[in-house]
Protein backbone atom coordinates (compact mmCIF):
# COMPACT_ATOMS: atom_id res chain seq x y z
CA UNK A 1 0.00 0.00 0.00
CA UNK A 2 1.27 3.04 -1.43
CA UNK A 3 2.07 5.99 1.34
CA UNK A 4 2.35 9.76 1.09
CA UNK A 5 5.49 11.44 1.78
CA UNK A 6 6.16 14.79 1.97
CA UNK A 7 9.31 16.02 0.33
CA UNK A 8 11.01 19.38 2.21
CA UNK A 9 12.88 21.50 -0.15
CA UNK A 10 15.33 24.31 -0.39
CA UNK A 11 14.39 27.50 -2.78
CA UNK A 12 17.89 27.80 -4.33
CA UNK A 13 19.03 26.77 -7.95
CA UNK A 14 15.35 26.08 -8.46
CA UNK A 15 16.10 25.52 -12.44
CA UNK A 16 17.96 22.36 -11.02
CA UNK A 17 15.74 21.04 -8.05
CA UNK A 18 13.41 18.70 -10.38
CA UNK A 19 16.26 17.63 -12.35
CA UNK A 20 17.88 16.26 -9.27
CA UNK A 21 14.77 14.73 -7.68
CA UNK A 22 13.66 13.40 -11.19
CA UNK A 23 17.62 11.90 -11.61
CA UNK A 24 17.81 10.29 -8.07
CA UNK A 25 14.61 8.30 -8.56
CA UNK A 26 15.52 7.53 -11.65
CA UNK A 27 19.25 6.03 -10.38
CA UNK A 28 17.28 4.10 -7.83
CA UNK A 29 14.44 2.73 -9.86
CA UNK A 30 11.91 4.51 -8.44
CA UNK A 31 9.57 5.50 -11.52
CA UNK A 32 6.20 5.58 -9.80
CA UNK A 33 6.81 9.17 -8.30
CA UNK A 34 4.34 11.31 -9.93
CA UNK A 35 5.75 14.80 -10.63
CA UNK A 36 2.19 16.37 -10.82
CA UNK A 37 1.91 18.32 -7.96
CA UNK A 38 5.22 19.26 -7.71
CA UNK A 39 5.91 23.23 -8.08
CA UNK A 40 8.75 25.40 -8.66
CA UNK A 41 7.16 28.31 -6.39
CA UNK A 42 6.58 25.83 -3.40
CA UNK A 43 9.68 24.09 -0.94
CA UNK A 44 7.01 21.67 -0.40
CA UNK A 45 6.08 18.05 -2.67
CA UNK A 46 3.84 15.80 -1.62
CA UNK A 47 4.58 12.12 -3.53
CA UNK A 48 3.32 8.44 -2.84
CA UNK A 49 5.78 6.06 -2.09
CA UNK A 50 5.68 1.99 -1.14
CA UNK A 51 7.99 2.61 1.72
CA UNK A 52 10.82 4.11 3.81
CA UNK A 53 13.40 2.48 2.22
CA UNK A 54 12.61 4.22 -0.91
CA UNK A 55 12.09 7.95 1.04
CA UNK A 56 15.43 7.02 2.24
CA UNK A 57 17.34 5.77 -1.24
CA UNK A 58 15.67 8.87 -3.17
CA UNK A 59 16.69 11.54 -0.87
CA UNK A 60 19.54 10.57 1.00
CA UNK A 61 22.64 12.09 -1.78
CA UNK A 62 19.84 15.27 -2.57
CA UNK A 63 21.64 18.93 -2.34
CA UNK A 64 18.77 20.53 -3.30
CA UNK A 65 15.99 19.30 -0.56
CA UNK A 66 16.37 19.69 2.99
CA UNK A 67 14.20 16.23 4.07
CA UNK A 68 11.70 13.82 3.48
CA UNK A 69 8.83 13.07 5.80
CA UNK A 70 6.21 10.04 6.26
CA UNK A 71 3.21 12.43 5.74
CA UNK A 72 0.20 12.72 8.28
CA UNK A 73 -1.36 15.75 8.19
CA UNK A 74 -1.58 19.59 7.07
CA UNK A 75 -3.69 23.01 7.64
CA UNK A 76 -4.21 26.14 7.68
CA UNK A 77 -4.10 26.37 11.35
CA UNK A 78 -3.07 24.54 13.86
CA UNK A 79 -6.98 23.21 14.50
CA UNK A 80 -7.24 21.94 11.07
CA UNK A 81 -3.85 20.68 11.06
CA UNK A 82 -4.91 17.86 14.01
CA UNK A 83 -8.29 17.07 12.49
CA UNK A 84 -6.36 16.53 9.40
CA UNK A 85 -3.91 14.17 10.94
CA UNK A 86 -6.91 12.50 12.99
CA UNK A 87 -8.89 12.09 10.16
CA UNK A 88 -6.07 10.17 7.93
CA UNK A 89 -6.42 6.92 6.28
CA UNK A 90 -3.57 5.58 8.13
CA UNK A 91 -3.88 7.62 11.53
CA UNK A 92 -4.57 4.60 13.79
CA UNK A 93 -1.64 2.45 12.31
CA UNK A 94 0.85 5.14 12.43
CA UNK A 95 -0.19 5.50 16.28
CA UNK A 96 -0.18 1.96 17.12
CA UNK A 97 3.38 1.84 15.08
CA UNK A 98 5.03 4.45 16.96
CA UNK A 99 3.36 4.06 20.36
CA UNK A 100 6.13 2.92 22.53
CA UNK A 101 9.20 4.19 20.17
CA UNK A 102 11.16 6.47 21.89
CA UNK A 103 11.14 10.60 20.35
CA UNK A 104 11.14 13.85 19.99
CA UNK A 105 9.55 16.96 18.19
CA UNK A 106 11.04 19.29 16.16
CA UNK A 107 10.26 22.02 14.52
CA UNK A 108 10.77 23.71 11.42
CA UNK A 109 9.44 26.10 9.06
CA UNK A 110 10.38 28.04 5.51
CA UNK A 111 9.28 31.65 4.64
CA UNK A 112 9.54 33.11 8.13
CA UNK A 113 9.48 31.83 12.31
CA UNK A 114 7.54 31.91 14.43
CA UNK A 115 10.65 32.19 16.87
CA UNK A 116 9.10 33.67 20.56
CA UNK A 117 5.36 33.52 19.26
CA UNK A 118 4.95 29.82 19.15
CA UNK A 119 4.71 27.77 22.85
CA UNK A 120 6.41 24.57 21.80
CA UNK A 121 5.63 23.15 24.68
CA UNK A 122 1.87 24.13 24.22
CA UNK A 123 2.43 22.84 20.80
CA UNK A 124 3.71 19.67 21.87
CA UNK A 125 0.90 19.20 24.33
CA UNK A 126 -2.10 19.55 21.50
CA UNK A 127 -1.02 16.52 19.96
CA UNK A 128 -1.50 14.76 23.24
CA UNK A 129 -4.10 12.71 21.34
CA UNK A 130 -1.97 10.64 19.71
CA UNK A 131 -1.11 8.50 22.92
CA UNK A 132 2.54 8.09 22.35
CA UNK A 133 3.87 5.91 25.37
CA UNK A 134 7.44 5.61 24.77
CA UNK A 135 10.40 7.60 26.37
CA UNK A 136 11.13 11.97 24.98
CA UNK A 137 14.46 12.03 24.13
CA UNK A 138 16.64 14.35 22.87
CA UNK A 139 19.96 12.47 21.65
CA UNK A 140 18.63 9.62 18.80
CA UNK A 141 15.41 9.27 19.64
CA UNK A 142 13.70 6.41 17.48
CA UNK A 143 11.48 8.85 15.46
CA UNK A 144 11.56 12.71 15.11
CA UNK A 145 8.31 13.87 14.93
CA UNK A 146 8.23 17.78 12.84
CA UNK A 147 5.84 20.54 12.90
CA UNK A 148 6.97 22.66 9.62
CA UNK A 149 5.00 26.31 9.48
CA UNK A 150 5.07 27.96 6.18
CA UNK A 151 5.09 31.67 5.57
CA UNK A 152 4.44 33.96 3.03
CA UNK A 153 7.80 35.85 3.18
CA UNK A 154 7.19 39.85 2.49
CA UNK A 155 10.13 39.93 0.19
CA UNK A 156 13.15 38.08 -0.83
CA UNK A 157 14.70 39.39 3.00
CA UNK A 158 11.96 40.10 4.90
CA UNK A 159 10.51 37.32 6.81
CA UNK A 160 6.73 36.74 6.99
CA UNK A 161 4.81 36.75 10.06
CA UNK A 162 1.55 35.01 8.78
CA UNK A 163 2.10 31.32 8.71
CA UNK A 164 0.24 29.81 5.36
CA UNK A 165 0.30 26.48 6.29
CA UNK A 166 1.60 23.88 8.75
CA UNK A 167 2.56 20.44 8.31
CA UNK A 168 3.17 17.64 10.39
CA UNK A 169 5.12 14.54 9.79
CA UNK A 170 7.45 11.28 10.73
CA UNK A 171 11.17 12.47 9.97
CA UNK A 172 12.79 10.11 7.31
CA UNK A 173 15.47 10.87 5.74
CA UNK A 174 17.61 14.19 6.04
CA UNK A 175 19.00 15.13 2.82
CA UNK A 176 22.92 15.19 1.70
CA UNK A 177 22.61 19.11 2.05
CA UNK A 178 21.24 18.78 5.87
CA UNK A 179 24.01 16.40 6.66
CA UNK A 180 26.52 18.93 6.07
CA UNK A 181 28.34 18.33 2.61
CA UNK A 182 28.20 21.91 1.64
CA UNK A 183 30.45 22.42 5.09
CA UNK A 184 32.53 19.70 4.29
CA UNK A 185 33.36 20.53 0.76
CA UNK A 186 33.15 24.19 0.71
CA UNK A 187 36.00 25.66 -1.52
CA UNK A 188 36.90 28.02 1.83
CA UNK A 189 38.10 25.11 3.33
CA UNK A 190 40.01 23.07 0.64
CA UNK A 191 43.64 22.44 0.74
CA UNK A 192 43.91 22.81 -3.19
CA UNK A 193 41.60 25.21 -5.04
CA UNK A 194 42.21 27.59 -7.77
CA UNK A 195 40.62 30.55 -9.87
CA UNK A 196 38.59 28.22 -11.51
CA UNK A 197 37.16 25.82 -8.95
CA UNK A 198 33.66 24.95 -8.85
CA UNK A 199 31.53 25.93 -5.97
CA UNK A 200 30.49 22.80 -3.75
CA UNK A 201 26.60 22.82 -4.34
CA UNK A 202 26.75 23.09 -7.67
CA UNK A 203 28.91 20.58 -8.17
CA UNK A 204 27.36 18.23 -5.83
CA UNK A 205 24.15 18.61 -7.57
CA UNK A 206 25.84 18.09 -11.46
CA UNK A 207 27.01 14.60 -10.07
CA UNK A 208 23.54 13.80 -8.91
CA UNK A 209 22.01 14.96 -11.64
CA UNK A 210 24.84 13.07 -13.81
CA UNK A 211 23.83 10.05 -11.94
CA UNK A 212 27.37 9.29 -10.32
CA UNK A 213 26.86 5.92 -8.63
CA UNK A 214 29.29 3.80 -6.76
CA UNK A 215 31.88 1.84 -7.41
CA UNK A 216 31.54 2.95 -10.89
CA UNK A 217 34.18 5.00 -13.30
CA UNK A 218 33.50 8.99 -13.49
CA UNK A 219 36.23 10.70 -15.76
CA UNK A 220 36.34 14.51 -16.23
CA UNK A 221 38.54 15.67 -19.02
CA UNK A 222 38.82 19.72 -17.79
CA UNK A 223 39.57 18.69 -14.52
CA UNK A 224 41.76 21.98 -13.55
CA UNK A 225 41.57 21.73 -9.68
CA UNK A 226 39.44 18.67 -9.66
CA UNK A 227 36.12 20.26 -8.75
CA UNK A 228 34.29 17.55 -9.97
CA UNK A 229 36.01 14.80 -9.55
CA UNK A 230 35.95 15.58 -5.20
CA UNK A 231 31.81 15.52 -6.22
CA UNK A 232 32.56 12.00 -7.85
CA UNK A 233 34.50 10.73 -5.81
CA UNK A 234 31.73 11.91 -2.80
CA UNK A 235 29.61 9.65 -4.17
CA UNK A 236 31.85 6.93 -4.35
CA UNK A 237 32.74 6.62 -7.90
CA UNK A 238 36.51 5.89 -8.79
CA UNK A 239 37.86 9.41 -10.46
CA UNK A 240 40.01 9.78 -13.09
CA UNK A 241 40.85 13.34 -14.58
CA UNK A 242 42.58 14.96 -17.04
CA UNK A 243 43.91 18.66 -18.20
CA UNK A 244 46.05 19.80 -21.35
CA UNK A 245 47.17 22.07 -18.29
CA UNK A 246 49.77 20.35 -16.26
CA UNK A 247 50.02 22.54 -13.74
CA UNK A 248 46.82 22.72 -12.45
CA UNK A 249 46.46 19.40 -11.82
CA UNK A 250 49.71 19.19 -10.31
CA UNK A 251 48.80 21.61 -7.61
CA UNK A 252 51.36 23.21 -5.56
CA UNK A 253 53.58 21.55 -3.00
CA UNK A 254 51.55 20.20 -0.33
CA UNK A 255 48.26 21.58 -2.08
CA UNK A 256 47.42 18.97 -4.39
CA UNK A 257 43.98 17.49 -5.63
CA UNK A 258 45.57 14.03 -4.33
CA UNK A 259 45.61 16.03 -0.61
CA UNK A 260 41.87 17.19 -1.12
CA UNK A 261 40.99 13.75 -1.18
CA UNK A 262 42.96 12.34 1.33
CA UNK A 263 41.55 15.58 3.54
CA UNK A 264 37.61 14.29 2.71
CA UNK A 265 39.17 10.83 3.76
CA UNK A 266 38.15 9.58 0.03
CA UNK A 267 41.36 9.04 -0.95
CA UNK A 268 40.69 5.56 -2.62
CA UNK A 269 38.07 7.05 -4.76
CA UNK A 270 40.81 9.50 -6.46
CA UNK A 271 42.55 7.00 -9.46
CA UNK A 272 44.39 9.58 -10.99
CA UNK A 273 45.17 12.75 -13.21
CA UNK A 274 46.48 12.81 -16.34
CA UNK A 275 48.19 15.55 -18.12
CA UNK A 276 46.50 14.81 -21.52
CA UNK A 277 44.99 16.98 -24.44
CA UNK A 278 41.18 15.34 -24.32
CA UNK A 279 41.14 15.47 -27.96
CA UNK A 280 44.19 12.95 -28.03
CA UNK A 281 43.05 10.52 -25.73
CA UNK A 282 45.03 8.03 -24.28
CA UNK A 283 42.41 6.20 -22.20
CA UNK A 284 42.03 3.02 -23.81
CA UNK A 285 38.95 2.66 -25.92
CA UNK A 286 37.45 -0.35 -24.76
CA UNK A 287 37.44 1.29 -21.36
CA UNK A 288 33.96 1.83 -20.66
CA UNK A 289 33.57 5.02 -18.84
CA UNK A 290 30.08 5.15 -16.72
CA UNK A 291 30.08 9.31 -16.39
CA UNK A 292 31.64 12.33 -17.88
CA UNK A 293 31.28 15.26 -15.83
CA UNK A 294 33.02 18.24 -16.78
CA UNK A 295 33.26 22.25 -17.23
CA UNK A 296 34.90 22.58 -20.32
CA UNK A 297 36.94 25.80 -20.74
CA UNK A 298 35.07 28.37 -21.77
CA UNK A 299 38.32 30.17 -23.34
CA UNK A 300 37.88 32.98 -20.71
CA UNK A 301 40.64 32.70 -18.04
CA UNK A 302 42.54 31.07 -21.22
CA UNK A 303 41.97 30.79 -24.98
CA UNK A 304 40.88 26.95 -25.71
CA UNK A 305 44.13 24.97 -26.96
CA UNK A 306 44.52 21.47 -27.76
CA UNK A 307 48.24 20.11 -29.20
CA UNK A 308 49.55 21.07 -32.59
CA UNK A 309 50.84 23.69 -34.43
CA UNK A 310 48.78 26.71 -35.09
CA UNK A 311 51.78 27.51 -37.99
CA UNK A 312 52.70 24.15 -39.31
CA UNK A 313 55.40 25.46 -41.66
CA UNK A 314 57.41 27.10 -38.59
CA UNK A 315 57.35 23.08 -36.90
CA UNK A 316 58.50 21.49 -40.27
CA UNK A 317 60.93 19.36 -39.66
CA UNK A 318 62.14 20.21 -36.08
CA UNK A 319 61.24 16.45 -35.16
CA UNK A 320 64.45 16.11 -36.82
CA UNK A 321 66.03 17.80 -34.30
CA UNK A 322 68.34 15.85 -31.99
CA UNK A 323 69.86 17.34 -28.19
CA UNK A 324 72.45 15.11 -26.80
CA UNK A 325 71.55 12.10 -29.53
CA UNK A 326 67.83 11.74 -28.27
CA UNK A 327 65.20 13.59 -30.44
CA UNK A 328 64.18 16.90 -28.81
CA UNK A 329 60.73 16.14 -28.71
CA UNK A 330 61.42 12.59 -26.49
CA UNK A 331 63.59 14.53 -23.55
CA UNK A 332 61.69 14.75 -20.36
CA UNK A 333 61.07 18.22 -20.34
CA UNK A 334 60.41 19.12 -23.91
CA UNK A 335 57.16 21.12 -24.26
CA UNK A 336 54.59 20.58 -26.85
CA UNK A 337 53.23 23.60 -28.88
CA UNK A 338 49.60 24.03 -28.91
CA UNK A 339 47.32 25.73 -31.26
CA UNK A 340 43.74 27.26 -30.53
CA UNK A 341 40.63 25.60 -30.58
CA UNK A 342 37.10 26.44 -31.04
CA UNK A 343 34.51 25.54 -27.55
CA UNK A 344 32.25 24.48 -30.53
CA UNK A 345 34.73 21.68 -31.86
CA UNK A 346 35.74 20.95 -28.63
CA UNK A 347 31.96 20.21 -27.50
CA UNK A 348 31.79 18.28 -30.62
CA UNK A 349 34.64 16.47 -29.77
CA UNK A 350 33.12 15.71 -26.19
CA UNK A 351 29.62 14.81 -27.41
CA UNK A 352 31.17 12.14 -29.87
CA UNK A 353 33.90 10.78 -27.00
CA UNK A 354 30.69 9.99 -24.82
CA UNK A 355 28.63 8.48 -27.84
CA UNK A 356 31.82 6.42 -28.27
CA UNK A 357 32.79 5.30 -24.75
CA UNK A 358 29.47 5.92 -22.19
CA UNK A 359 27.40 2.54 -21.84
CA UNK A 360 24.20 2.46 -22.73
CA UNK A 361 22.42 5.18 -20.56
CA UNK A 362 25.08 6.19 -19.39
CA UNK A 363 25.21 10.26 -18.81
CA UNK A 364 27.33 13.18 -19.82
CA UNK A 365 26.58 16.12 -18.17
CA UNK A 366 28.92 19.12 -18.16
CA UNK A 367 28.44 23.21 -17.96
CA UNK A 368 28.21 25.35 -21.15
CA UNK A 369 28.11 28.95 -21.03
CA UNK A 370 26.02 31.51 -22.96
CA UNK A 371 25.30 35.38 -23.51
CA UNK A 372 22.01 36.90 -22.61
CA UNK A 373 22.84 40.08 -24.28
CA UNK A 374 21.75 39.80 -27.81
CA UNK A 375 18.81 37.95 -29.14
CA UNK A 376 20.26 35.59 -30.76
CA UNK A 377 19.28 31.91 -29.92
CA UNK A 378 20.93 29.49 -27.80
CA UNK A 379 22.12 26.51 -29.83
CA UNK A 380 22.99 23.41 -27.56
CA UNK A 381 25.07 20.52 -29.50
CA UNK A 382 23.68 17.86 -30.22
CA UNK A 383 24.61 14.33 -31.25
CA UNK A 384 22.75 11.66 -33.15
CA UNK A 385 23.44 8.73 -30.23
CA UNK A 386 22.44 11.14 -27.66
CA UNK A 387 19.69 12.35 -25.95
CA UNK A 388 19.70 15.50 -24.34
CA UNK A 389 17.91 15.27 -21.35
CA UNK A 390 18.37 18.44 -19.13
CA UNK A 391 19.28 21.99 -20.08
CA UNK A 392 19.71 23.61 -16.45
CA UNK A 393 20.06 27.38 -16.76
CA UNK A 394 21.86 29.26 -13.81
CA UNK A 395 21.15 32.96 -14.57
CA UNK A 396 24.16 35.81 -14.07
CA UNK A 397 23.84 39.20 -14.82
CA UNK A 398 24.49 39.59 -18.90
CA UNK A 399 25.28 35.72 -18.95
CA UNK A 400 24.28 32.75 -17.73
CA UNK A 401 25.87 29.25 -17.42
CA UNK A 402 23.99 25.63 -17.96
CA UNK A 403 24.67 22.39 -17.29
CA UNK A 404 23.75 20.18 -20.58
CA UNK A 405 22.79 16.65 -19.78
CA UNK A 406 22.90 13.76 -21.98
CA UNK A 407 22.20 10.01 -22.09
CA UNK A 408 23.84 7.64 -24.58
CA UNK A 409 20.78 5.79 -26.60
CA UNK A 410 23.03 4.39 -29.00
CA UNK A 411 23.71 4.01 -32.60
CA UNK A 412 19.88 3.27 -32.88
CA UNK A 413 18.53 6.27 -31.40
CA UNK A 414 19.42 8.57 -34.54
CA UNK A 415 18.24 11.93 -33.06
CA UNK A 416 19.37 15.47 -34.44
CA UNK A 417 22.57 16.45 -34.83
CA UNK A 418 24.30 20.15 -35.39
CA UNK A 419 28.24 18.80 -35.36
CA UNK A 420 30.12 20.98 -37.49
CA UNK A 421 27.96 23.88 -37.44
CA UNK A 422 29.01 27.45 -35.87
CA UNK A 423 26.91 27.57 -32.52
CA UNK A 424 28.46 29.55 -29.83
CA UNK A 425 28.90 32.96 -31.65
CA UNK A 426 31.96 33.82 -30.04
CA UNK A 427 31.55 33.68 -26.20
CA UNK A 428 34.97 34.86 -25.27
CA UNK A 429 34.67 37.97 -27.63
CA UNK A 430 32.00 38.97 -26.18
CA UNK A 431 32.81 38.55 -22.79
CA UNK A 432 35.37 40.40 -22.70
CA UNK A 433 33.46 43.37 -24.65
CA UNK A 434 30.94 43.26 -21.55
CA UNK A 435 28.06 41.72 -23.66
CA UNK A 436 26.98 45.07 -24.73
CA UNK B 1 50.32 7.64 -10.50
CA UNK B 2 48.79 4.49 -9.97
CA UNK B 3 49.90 0.95 -10.83
CA UNK B 4 45.64 0.68 -12.04
CA UNK B 5 46.25 3.56 -14.33
CA UNK B 6 48.93 1.45 -16.41
CA UNK B 7 45.57 -1.13 -17.04
CA UNK B 8 43.68 2.33 -19.01
CA UNK B 9 46.69 4.01 -20.62
CA UNK B 10 46.88 3.59 -24.49
CA UNK B 11 49.63 5.36 -26.59
CA UNK B 12 47.64 9.00 -27.34
CA UNK B 13 48.81 8.79 -31.36
CA UNK B 14 45.73 7.84 -33.08
CA UNK B 15 47.61 6.25 -35.84
CA UNK B 16 48.08 3.31 -33.05
CA UNK B 17 45.11 3.08 -32.62
CA UNK B 18 45.14 0.47 -35.87
CA UNK B 19 47.73 -1.82 -34.33
CA UNK B 20 47.46 -3.52 -31.14
CA UNK B 21 50.36 -2.54 -29.48
CA UNK B 22 49.52 0.73 -28.40
CA UNK B 23 48.13 -0.92 -25.06
CA UNK B 24 49.94 -1.14 -22.60
CA UNK B 25 52.95 0.54 -22.66
CA UNK B 26 56.17 -0.57 -21.80
CA UNK B 27 57.46 0.71 -19.06
CA UNK B 28 61.01 1.28 -18.12
CA UNK B 29 61.76 -0.72 -15.19
CA UNK B 30 64.87 0.45 -14.31
CA UNK B 31 63.82 4.23 -14.62
CA UNK B 32 60.59 3.63 -12.68
CA UNK B 33 60.03 4.51 -9.51
CA UNK B 34 58.16 2.97 -6.77
CA UNK B 35 56.24 4.13 -4.04
CA UNK B 36 53.35 2.60 -1.89
CA UNK B 37 50.69 4.71 -0.37
CA UNK B 38 49.80 2.40 2.20
CA UNK B 39 47.41 4.63 3.85
CA UNK B 40 44.86 4.09 1.54
CA UNK B 41 42.30 2.02 3.01
CA UNK B 42 41.28 -1.44 1.78
CA UNK B 43 37.83 -1.60 0.08
CA UNK B 44 36.88 -5.46 -0.97
CA UNK B 45 33.47 -4.39 -2.19
CA UNK B 46 35.46 -1.04 -4.38
CA UNK B 47 37.94 -3.10 -5.36
CA UNK B 48 35.81 -5.82 -6.82
CA UNK B 49 34.06 -3.59 -9.25
CA UNK B 50 37.21 -2.14 -10.06
CA UNK B 51 39.15 -5.91 -11.00
CA UNK B 52 35.50 -6.41 -12.91
CA UNK B 53 37.13 -3.59 -15.49
CA UNK B 54 40.83 -4.45 -15.51
CA UNK B 55 42.34 -6.15 -18.54
CA UNK B 56 44.73 -8.97 -16.89
CA UNK B 57 47.13 -9.91 -19.84
CA UNK B 58 47.98 -6.18 -19.23
CA UNK B 59 48.27 -6.02 -15.57
CA UNK B 60 50.85 -9.32 -16.46
CA UNK B 61 52.92 -7.63 -18.99
CA UNK B 62 53.49 -3.99 -16.83
CA UNK B 63 53.76 -5.93 -13.51
CA UNK B 64 56.71 -7.48 -15.46
CA UNK B 65 58.03 -4.86 -16.36
CA UNK B 66 58.36 -3.55 -13.28
CA UNK B 67 60.16 -6.32 -12.18
CA UNK B 68 57.00 -8.64 -10.44
CA UNK B 69 56.12 -11.98 -12.22
CA UNK B 70 54.93 -14.05 -9.66
CA UNK B 71 50.86 -12.99 -10.70
CA UNK B 72 48.08 -15.57 -11.35
CA UNK B 73 48.30 -16.02 -15.25
CA UNK B 74 44.29 -15.87 -14.75
CA UNK B 75 42.51 -12.80 -13.47
CA UNK B 76 40.87 -14.27 -10.55
CA UNK B 77 37.53 -14.62 -9.88
CA UNK B 78 35.49 -14.37 -6.87
CA UNK B 79 32.02 -15.48 -5.57
CA UNK B 80 31.40 -11.44 -4.61
CA UNK B 81 28.29 -12.87 -2.15
CA UNK B 82 30.70 -15.08 0.31
CA UNK B 83 33.96 -14.03 0.09
CA UNK B 84 36.46 -16.70 1.39
CA UNK B 85 39.37 -15.99 3.95
CA UNK B 86 41.67 -16.95 0.38
CA UNK B 87 39.55 -14.17 -1.55
CA UNK B 88 40.57 -11.58 1.00
CA UNK B 89 44.47 -12.17 0.91
CA UNK B 90 44.16 -12.32 -2.74
CA UNK B 91 41.73 -9.05 -2.65
CA UNK B 92 44.29 -7.38 -0.63
CA UNK B 93 47.25 -8.22 -2.64
CA UNK B 94 45.46 -6.83 -5.32
CA UNK B 95 44.44 -3.37 -3.41
CA UNK B 96 48.86 -2.94 -2.45
CA UNK B 97 49.54 -3.90 -6.16
CA UNK B 98 46.86 -1.85 -7.88
CA UNK B 99 45.66 0.71 -5.71
CA UNK B 100 48.44 1.48 -3.30
CA UNK B 101 51.80 1.34 -5.83
CA UNK B 102 52.38 4.10 -7.04
CA UNK B 103 55.07 4.91 -10.14
CA UNK B 104 55.97 8.79 -8.81
CA UNK B 105 58.77 9.31 -12.00
CA UNK B 106 59.06 7.15 -14.68
CA UNK B 107 59.10 6.74 -17.73
CA UNK B 108 56.42 4.27 -20.66
CA UNK B 109 57.26 3.60 -24.29
CA UNK B 110 54.57 2.84 -26.65
CA UNK B 111 55.60 -0.93 -28.35
CA UNK B 112 53.97 0.48 -32.03
CA UNK B 113 55.85 3.58 -32.39
CA UNK B 114 58.06 3.89 -30.10
CA UNK B 115 57.09 7.29 -28.70
CA UNK B 116 58.43 8.09 -24.98
CA UNK B 117 55.75 9.23 -22.21
CA UNK B 118 57.29 10.38 -18.56
CA UNK B 119 55.48 10.42 -15.47
CA UNK B 120 56.78 13.28 -13.53
CA UNK B 121 55.56 13.96 -9.69
CA UNK B 122 53.28 10.91 -9.75
CA UNK B 123 51.30 12.37 -12.91
CA UNK B 124 52.05 10.75 -16.39
CA UNK B 125 52.38 13.36 -19.02
CA UNK B 126 50.55 12.00 -22.45
CA UNK B 127 51.11 15.72 -24.46
CA UNK B 128 52.57 14.85 -28.44
CA UNK B 129 54.56 16.94 -30.37
CA UNK B 130 53.14 18.94 -33.20
CA UNK B 131 54.19 15.94 -36.00
CA UNK B 132 52.28 13.54 -34.00
CA UNK B 133 49.22 15.22 -32.81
Amino acid sequence: MPKKYLVFMVQVHVNFRRAELESLADLYKLDSINFKDYKEDSPFFIVELDNDQQAKDWIKRSILTRGIYEYWGQGITYDELHSDIRAGNNFEDYKSCYKNSTFKFEFDCYGGSSSGKLDRVACIESFKYLEFEGKIRMKNPDEVFTVIEEYEPINDNVAGEKPLRVFFGRLVQRSDRFCGALEKYDLKKRPYKGTTSFEAELSLVSANIAQVKAGTIMYDPFAGTGSFLVAGGHYGAAVIGSDIDGRMIRGKGSQTIRANFRKYGESLQFIDVLTMDFTHNALRSNLVIDTILCDPPYGIRESIKVLGAKDPEKFAGKENVEINGLKAYLHRDYIPTKKPYSLDALLDDLLQFASERLPLDGRLAFWMPVANDENIETVIPMHRNLELKYNCVQEFNKWSRRLLVYINRGSEYNGPTNAGLERSSNFRDRYFKGFN
Amino acid sequence: MKFLTTNFLKCSVKECDRSNDNFPLRYNGEKCQLEQDESIEFNPEFLLRIIDRVDWDAVLSVASDLGNSSLPPKKPIFESEQLSDEDMVILRDLHTLLIQTNIIEGEMTCKNCGHIYYIKNSIPNLLLPPHLA
